[in-house]
């Protein structure tokens, strides 16, 4: 029988204890005698949402494919495990083996987003290693970032032994490799972080060094050792079809966030709009071929007993064999009666067939993401979707039997005027207009839904937009206030809501994004003062991290609202993401004259993802 | 075709709630290739009910769920079908036809099984509790305090050296839970009641033999007849399809 880290009492005691006993359908368990690694792959946030995560899935059965690799995962217990772990010293664990974490060769942790930089170091913390990379001593595993928030690693520079820049499947078994070579050899542990430093995609951050200007900015950013590389080239996989991808994902017993099978179509995405860093950093876009996507939509299916299966990627409606394989899924679900959910669609005539044909019109709702309110600041975000756009979509959704739409903007974007913020209120009110305009009075279901929520802007690393200043926690107040205004004044108000973010976690974000290493004190300073689960609005506390910069001596507008000059040397400088700075430079400059980018299908902009040798780069070409 | 099928619960799975095990079931059964049928409407849901739910914590050797097929091979192949989709822990135990108009599970469950196993010491005073004619709880309900006689509701107890059988009424009538028994006899005795001094295992549901509870002078001392006689376990009100289990 599977032994257990936690007693019967304390696992009765905490909120879902399906989230520590492992034992999930289609997860791996091996003889600890029979292999030579034993990796911990950790989503430092609530089993639920790290169990939604698909790249988990793709690393966790990677590494389970090779016999001497057990690969097991690991997440952050929720607060009340959290208090009794720490009241008892119950060492972290995975969920497999059960055993801790502190035992095992590696802890992978996968960083998504910036506000669970907490509770990296809580999960650390509760594994009872040493939360500094500098204090590990041979007996601590190695602790590796990878993630798209290592696209600027800095702030947790100190917390790592090594990051990982780019997409796992390319060069962790590699990793792998030069660690068992390296254990053969006894060479210790730094020398098999200098050795690691010189693979692609590797950062070692103990190898590197950093000067600052007297105004605070970076001087220098050098390596320690010649033999080190000055950049780091992000690795990525050109032909999808070729990567592994699993056949049997592991099965959560109780309901997690996306409680369905999830089928990667494709990565990047074309449309280049200025404020996203996914658009920017997996470029170039590839694609997976239908035949693909087939195959391994069936098989899932059967090995995973999933009745719901939903497409991932940036913006679904650029790939280019769409159709096909929604009308190939249909004839699956007629068959098997599987639920099929279609994220990140344009809506158009196609779209809502293939809506009206999966799910019920009646309960759900369309979503628009206009992020801003006038065509002008849209084009100042390249946002390629124009008021005609969504109000045709709209009208036709209202014929098609829709009532409900939802809108998504941002507050606080560059260049934003009273009118942009208004004009999120006046599109709002078009989008009520159209349903009245559209369906005729006994053809209405009710009143028309239109809620609109708007979060606040936060620049990004590898974005046009990195060198873009943050505005005061009152300011993004004020802007959502004068929305809110705005609202109340159109003719449609009682069909409108409007919902809007914490400035608080905005500020929060702003620093960890576009942070340097002196960050990494402050992390560290407000998890001693109690933070974790950062994104969770209720046990964020904006208090605690105010008293950390104190603590540490560090003002935090030097990172949010502080004007940067072109010429500035950015923490994340010595990444190369194969997009150039120039090229990013250069839409910073088209942006600020609103001029809009087409994107890469139109015309190559020569962002400099080509230099990678496949994808969409190369289409034209075929 | 209804198909009932029996099966066992145990180690790390007794904490997976009741919904979490429906779910589990949907995806074992597809996982099985079992010939399930859906509901009509916008989403379709497979035709499944269980007999009632066990408790998180608990173990179980008889859990039922009743189910809807189109088809079915024979009840070995199905077990072994289901048993290849199932994580450690889910042993199923059964799968058998119900007849045409037999009903669901849910509807006749009348008692259950326990055997609550004690990691210590087992009472010896659980006799003397038994031994009362009336054993009275407090019943919380929404509104007010009620007393409840719980005695009549433990249909057969036997004391054993590892731990207590209790035969209790199951199901939507009444229901007694092995925990409030527990609970009453501790608190009799004078000690505090620590639920995790034992493990508690429901061995079994049953429906009356009958299709309905005996009246009061058919298992009166008189009768000779006992009502712990009176029942039929839900496995054998199906039948085996293709001769062997």
């Amino acid at each position: 029988m599977r032994k257990l880290a936690l007693s019967d009492r304390i696992l009765m005691s905490v909120d879902k204890p399906a989230r520590y006993i492992g034992n999930e359908w289609n997860s791996v368990m091996k003889e600890k005698a029979d292999v030579k690694i034993r990796f911990a792959l950790c989503f430092p946030d609530v089993y639920e949402i790290g169990m939604s995560h698909p790249g988990i899935q793709i690393l966790y059965n990677m590494y389970n494919q090779r016999p001497d690799i057990w690969c097991e995962r690991v997440y952050s217990p929720w607060t009340d495990l959290d208090q009794v772990m720490r009241e008892r010293h119950i060492p972290l664990f995975a969920v497999e083996s059960q055993d801790p974490v502190k035992e095992f060769d590696f802890l992978g942790i996968t960083i998504q987003y910036e506000m669970c930089y907490t509770n990296i170091l809580q999960i650390l913390d509760l594994s009872q290693i040493p939360l500094q990379a500098c204090d590990r001593t041979e007996e601590d595993p190695i602790v590796i970032g990878g993630g798209p928030c290592v696209y600027n690693p800095e702030p947790l520079a100190d917390f790592f032994d090594l990051f990982y820049i780019g997409e796992g499947e390319v060069a962790n078994l590699a990793l792998m490799d030069l660690y068992l070579e390296c254990k053969e050899q006894r060479t210790g542990r730094q020398e098999f972080l200098r050795r690691a430093a010189k693979l692609p995609g590797i950062y070692v951050p103990s190898l590197y060094q950093v000067s600052y200007n007297e105004d605070g900015t970076i001087g220098s950013f050098t390596p320690l050792c010649a033999e080190t590389p000055e950049k780091v080239r992000k690795v990525i996989e050109t032909e999808l079809d070729d990567v592994y991808y699993p056949d049997a994902p592991v099965v959560p017993f109780i309901k997690v966030t996306q409680d369905r099978l999830v089928l990667e179509i494709q990565r990047g995405c074309i449309r280049g709009c200025r404020f996203c860093q996914a658009g920017m950093v997996y470029r170039p876009v590839r694609e997976r071929s239908l035949s693909w996507l087939e195959e391994k939509a069936s098989k899932m299916l059967k090995s995973t007993g999933h009745e719901e299966i939903s497409l991932s990627s940036l913006s679904s409606s650029d790939y280019s064999q769409l159709e096909e394989l929604i009308r190939f899924l249909i004839e699956e679900i007629g068959e098997r009666k599987i639920n099929i959910s279609l994220p990140s669609l344009r809506i158009d005539a196609f779209s809502l067939d293939v809506m009206r044909r999966v799910q019920d019109v009646k309960k759900s709702s369309l979503t628009f993401a206009p992020e801003a309110g006038t065509q002008r600041l849209r084009d100042v975000i390249n946002k390629g979707l124009t008021q005609e756009d969504i109000l045709t979509g709209a009208a036709a959704a209202f014929e098609g039997g829709w009532n409900k739409v939802k809108l998504y903007f941002m507050l606080g974007l560059p260049s934003e005027t009273e009118e942009d913020m208004e004009g999120i209120a006046v599109l709002s009110n078009e989008v009520a207009r159209t349903y009245y305009d559209t369906v005729p009075r006994e053809k209405r279901n009710g009143r028309v839904q239109v809620t609109a929520s708007s979060s606040f802007f936060i620049p990004k690393p590898f974005t046009p937009f990195q060198w873009a200043s943050m505005l005061e926690a009152e300011e993004y107040l004020d802007r959502a206030r004068i929305v809110n205004h705005a609202m109340k004044e159109q003719l449609n108000r009682k069909s409108l809501n409007y919902q809007w973010h914490s400035p608080e976690t905005t500020i929060i974000e702003g620093v960890l994004a576009r942070g340097d290493r002196r960050v990494g004190a402050v992390i560290e300073a407000a998890y001693r003062n109690g933070c974790i689960y950062d994104a969770w609005t209720e046990s964020f506390h904006y208090d605690k991290w105010m008293e950390a910069f104190e603590a540490v001596g560090i003002d935090y507008h030097f990172y949010t609202s502080r004007t940067r000059s072109p010429e500035e040397i950015f923490p994340w400088d010595f990444i190369d993401t194969g997009v150039t700075k120039e090229f990013l430079k250069r839409e910073w400059k088209q942006a600020q004259e609103g001029k809009i980018t087409p994107n890469c299908r139109v015309n190559c902009s020569g962002c400099g993802a080509k230099t990678f040798g496949g994808g969409v780069c190369y289409e034209a070409e075929n | 075709m209804k198909l009932r099928i029996k099966f066992a619960k145990s180690g790390c799975m007794k904490f997976i709630g009741h919904l979490d095990i429906m779910r589990y079931f949907q995806k074992a059964i597809r996982r099985a290739g079992i010939d399930i049928a859906y509901s009509e409407g916008f989403s379709p849901h497979q035709i499944m009910s269980f007999a009632a739910p066990l408790g998180v914590g608990l173990e179980s050797e008889g859990e039922y769920l009743d189910i809807q097929v189109h088809s079915a091979s024979s009840s070995r192949q199905m077990a072994k079908a289901l048993n290849q989709a199932m994580t450690e822990g889910m042993k199923v135990r059964s799968v058998r036809r119900l007849p045409e108009d037999g009903k669901n599970a849910m509807s006749i469950v009348a008692a259950a099984d326990y055997f609550v196993r004690f990691y210590g010491d087992c009472s010896q005073e659980f006799d003397a509790f038994m031994a009362r004619k009336e054993i009275s709880v407090v019943k919380k309900t929404k509104k007010n305090e009620v007393m409840l006689d719980i005695r009549p509701l433990i249909y057969d107890f036997r004391r054993e050296e590892s731990g207590i059988f209790l035969k209790l009424a199951t199901g939507s009538v009444n229901n007694l839970k092995p925990e409030l028994v527990m609970e009453t006899f501790f608190s009799w005795i004078g000690k505090e009641w620590d639920p995790f001094c034992c493990q508690v295992c429901r061995l079994d549901l049953y429906a009356w033999a009958d299709g309905r509870k005996p009246e009061e002078d058919a298992v009166s001392e008189e009768s000779g007849a006992v009502l712990a006689d009176c029942f039929i376990s839900l496995e054998e009100l199906g039948e085996v399809i293709g001769g062997v289990e």
